[in-house]
């Protein structure tokens, strides 16, 4: 039991390290003395800052070599993000694009559209967005209601809405889970396209949340022309690209969930400051329970880790951390914030943010009660509940539903 | 990054699994509430069989030289079927006389530690609770309340008693676990303002005599778990040469140790819940179907895997980063006290009122939950300990 580098990953550290020590000076700055104001002006040097990633082999490390990755496994993209975060420089900016739908065109696009979205993407050239999510399809992503009908001379037409839309405000493309068979079980008829994000009818609103921030968007369709070469997987096979995309995705959130910044020894901190906190009973035995869980996900990142390094698919720890983190995250701020007292709300405290923040990440990427049930089921072998949607052509489903309701 | 059980773990674990299988500790478990503490099986036979006892102790004594976590995976395997070994008394009291330099002068300290490996010999470990940030003083378990007790003290002036370098000492700990029946007690007590380590022969040693020690079985709601209150009244100790971190990290092997403990009776906890969710029916389907009754089921597993991740630490952080264990430790008991107190409530709401019966075994769980809960310094001191050991760091 050992938690050190092997002598292969150690190499690899160094390497990344002395890449940074050398280019980190470039890197932009966005917090504290001399940071960028402008949202335009991060976006851009952001940019500029992923491009220098790619070259530097610190972007796309799990790619294949021949899209410009660098080829390496689960370890060395955890190893970059580790040193990456130390150096104290901004990671890349698209991650969505390059943790989860680059790999996704990958495994189920054509060669025109590896050959065409891949290095700008990973170049940070072109961002993109994942336009999966509907305001009536969050964890039953199967119901999306989005459609797009395909025309005489084979083009295709889109409308509807997505919504919880990171990064469109200034995406190039888009990965858009859409219905193209409303007269099969939902699953079943649903296809996976690229879309432009300047194509008319294409239309990108802020959705503000609870810090008056707008992290996320809403993005409308409005009969929006396509034509065949965005099919991504083929027509009907939409769902088990999405599946494809959503491993990424936990991957990508399950190595990544140390940087959300919510451990033991910053909340600690945070009250260790107030003679009086320090020693009040409740306080310590609040702080105490959540930080001995907080602790725990760092080691069952290490499990994790273990098992990815063995080739092994890491078992159900990893799915509860994020239930774990969230949990935690929120007892930690209602605490400090009763220690601090409504100065830990004012607009440009830490915590105000934090304390806004983490009601939605309850439900981010899938809800509470979601992961639950899947954990019950896949990893507990309870059995499913019941369900009115099987089998069932998805035009005839609203009408189910209304009846039972 | 390694944190996965080697083979040899793997062994020791389903060694140990196999050898209490053998032996019916739960039925027992119940026998003896009903008045009948002879159906406890006598296990120390079958922890000296497979070497339990010596787990601790370097090979060149006649132990397996093996660490922490090892023995965490046996402690496991005891609590998974309620199996009182003697264990979490003997092991941080070899823990305590291997960080001892052997006395020059004292014959045979040698073959001690050897009878300890092999079990011949059993030892109980005084559990006293180091300083934290906010306690000055070493403190003990009260027999009744709030108030915890101080350690015990070394005689005036620390003169010898005997002809053997032996010191008085007098003091008393409160629910001692595995006291009863031990051959030596060894802990902490104080001379002279500083914290010692101590090794006090008791009656039931093979010398018999033991002036000034009184050990006082006592049972309480779950009869496998050994207690005994020990009194000392210049009880004669051979003073150890060991240092105060060592002391003190008998204590957090102890609070790693119940925590282990604690994790095997959650898994089975939740074994058997979740069987039980998946066979019984309502209302057309099983119950294990319900979201209420999965939630529950999944709440139980997020604090079982939050725990195992946590003895991973506290078993890596015993000689990788010492300085971590405390905290390791403590938080590992913390998460696993609170996962066993969890999984035996809904181990009973789960199974519905048979859940509650005196037959079911849910109630034996239960009981080993809410006494676990108050033992060595209580999942609540580990918990406290914690944010200590955070707000000092911090600090």
């Amino acid at each position: 039991m050992d938690l050190d580098d092997t002598p292969e990953q150690a190499a690899y550290r160094a390497q990344v390290r002395g890449w940074l020590d050398e280019h980190k000076r470039e890197a932009p700055v966005l917090q504290g003395e001399g940071a960028l104001q402008d949202e335009d002006e991060i976006i851009a040097a952001r940019r500029v800052w992923q491009g220098k990633l790619a070259e530097g082999g610190l972007a796309g490390v799990t790619w294949p070599k021949e899209y410009g990755g660098q080829g390496l496994g689960p370890i060395e993209q955890v190893i970059c993000n580790q040193e990456i975060g130390r150096a104290q420089v901004p990671g890349i900016l698209d991650a969505i694009g390059v943790g989860m739908l680059g790999p996704t065109i990958i495994a189920h696009g054509s060669e025109e559209q590896k050959t065409r979205y891949l290095g700008p993407m990973l170049h940070g050239d072109e961002v993109w967005c994942q336009l999966f999510s509907e305001p009536a399809a969050g964890s039953d992503l199967a119901a999306v209601q989005t459609r797009a009908r395909q025309q005489d001379d084979g083009s295709w037409r889109l409308s509807g809405q997505k919504v919880w839309t990171t990064n469109a405000q200034f995406a190039s493309y888009g990965l858009l889970l859409a219905r193209t068979d409303a007269d099969v079980p939902k699953h079943n008829g649903l296809t996976m396209f690229v879309i432009p994000m300047d194509a008319p009818g294409v239309t990108v609103r802020g959705l503000r949340q609870i810090s008056g921030e707008a992290e996320f968007n809403e993005v409308f369709f409005d009969d929006v022309a396509l034509d065949e070469s965005a099919l991504v997987g083929g027509v009907g096979n939409g769902w088990g690209t999405a599946l494809t995309t959503l491993m990424f995705e936990r991957v990508t959130i399950g190595l990544g969930s140390e940087g959300l910044g919510y451990n033991s020894a910053r909340f600690a901190a945070a009250i260790a400051g107030d003679a009086a906190a320090r020693r009040d009973p409740e306080v310590r035995h609040k702080l105490g329970e959540i930080a001995s869980e907080l602790m725990a996900v760092r080691f069952t990142g290490y499990r994790t880790l273990t098992a990815l390094q063995r080739g092994q698919i890491p078992g159900p720890e990893a799915g509860l951390a994020k239930v774990t983190i969230v949990k935690g995250a929120i007892a930690a701020g209602d605490l400090i914030a009763d220690v601090v007292g409504p100065d830990a709300l004012a607009q440009d405290s830490q915590w105000a943010y934090m304390i806004s923040f983490l009601p939605g990440l309850k439900s981010a990427g899938g809800t509470e009660e979601i992961l639950r049930n899947t954990i019950g089921e896949r990893v507990l072998g309870l059995p499913p509940e019941p369900r009115l949607d099987k089998g069932i052509p998805f035009s005839e489903l609203r009408s189910k539903e209304g009846a039972a309701a | 990054m390694n944190l996965a059980l080697s083979d040899e773990q793997v062994f020791l674990r389903e060694a140990a699994r196999g050898a209490l299988s053998r032996l019916p500790t739960v039925e027992a478990a119940r026998e003896a509430l009903d008045g009948n503490p002879d159906a406890l099986p006598d296990l120390w036979p079958t922890a000296r069989e497979a070497g339990w006892p010596g787990l601790l102790i370097d090979e060149a004594h006649g132990g397996a030289g093996l660490d922490a976590f090892d023995a965490m995976l046996v402690l496991g395997e005891c609590g998974r079927v309620l199996a009182g070994v003697a264990l979490l008394g003997h092991l941080p009291a070899t823990a305590i006389l291997s960080a001892s330099s052997p006395e020059g002068d004292a014959p045979g300290a040698e073959q001690y530690l050897a009878d300890l490996a092999s079990g011949e010999r059993r030892a109980a470990y005084l559990p006293a609770q180091p300083p934290d940030d906010v306690h000055e003083n070493w403190s003990t378990d009260p027999a009744s309340g709030f108030q915890r007790g101080s350690l015990p003290t070394v005689g005036v002036g620390g003169r010898d008693l005997d002809q053997n370098g032996r010191v008085p000492v007098s003091g008393s700990f409160a629910f001692v676990p595995d006291a009863p029946g031990a051959d030596v007690l060894i802990g902490v007590a104080e001379q002279g303002g500083k914290p010692v380590g101590v090794a006090i022969l008791a009656a039931s040693s093979p010398e018999g005599d033991a002036p000034g020690v009184t050990i006082e079985p006592v049972t309480r709601y779950d009869a496998t778990r050994s207690l005994g209150h020990v009194t000392l009244e210049d009880a004669p100790a051979v003073v150890l040469d060991c240092p105060e971190e060592s002391l003190a990290g008998a204590w957090h092997l102890a609070q790693s140790l119940i925590a282990a403990e604690s994790l095997g009776s959650v898994e089975t906890a939740l074994d058997v819940t979740v069987a039980y969710a998946k066979e019984r029916h309502t209302f057309g389907r099983a119950i294990g179907s319900y979201q209420a009754v999965k939630h529950a089921l999944t709440e139980v597993l997020r604090q079982l895997e939050n725990g195992r991740s946590l003895l991973y630490y506290a078993g890596w952080a015993r000689t990788g980063a010492p300085g971590e264990f405390p905290l390791a430790a403590s938080a590992a008991r913390s998460v696993a006290g609170r996962a066993l107190d969890d999984a035996a409530r809904t181990m009973i709401s789960v199974h519905g009122g048979i859940g509650a019966t005196w037959e079911h075994d849910a109630p034996l769980y239960f009981r080993r939950a809410q006494l676990s809960r108050r033992l060595l310094g209580g999942t609540a001191g580990a918990t406290d300990r914690v944010a200590g050991e955070l707000l000092r760091q911090a600090a």
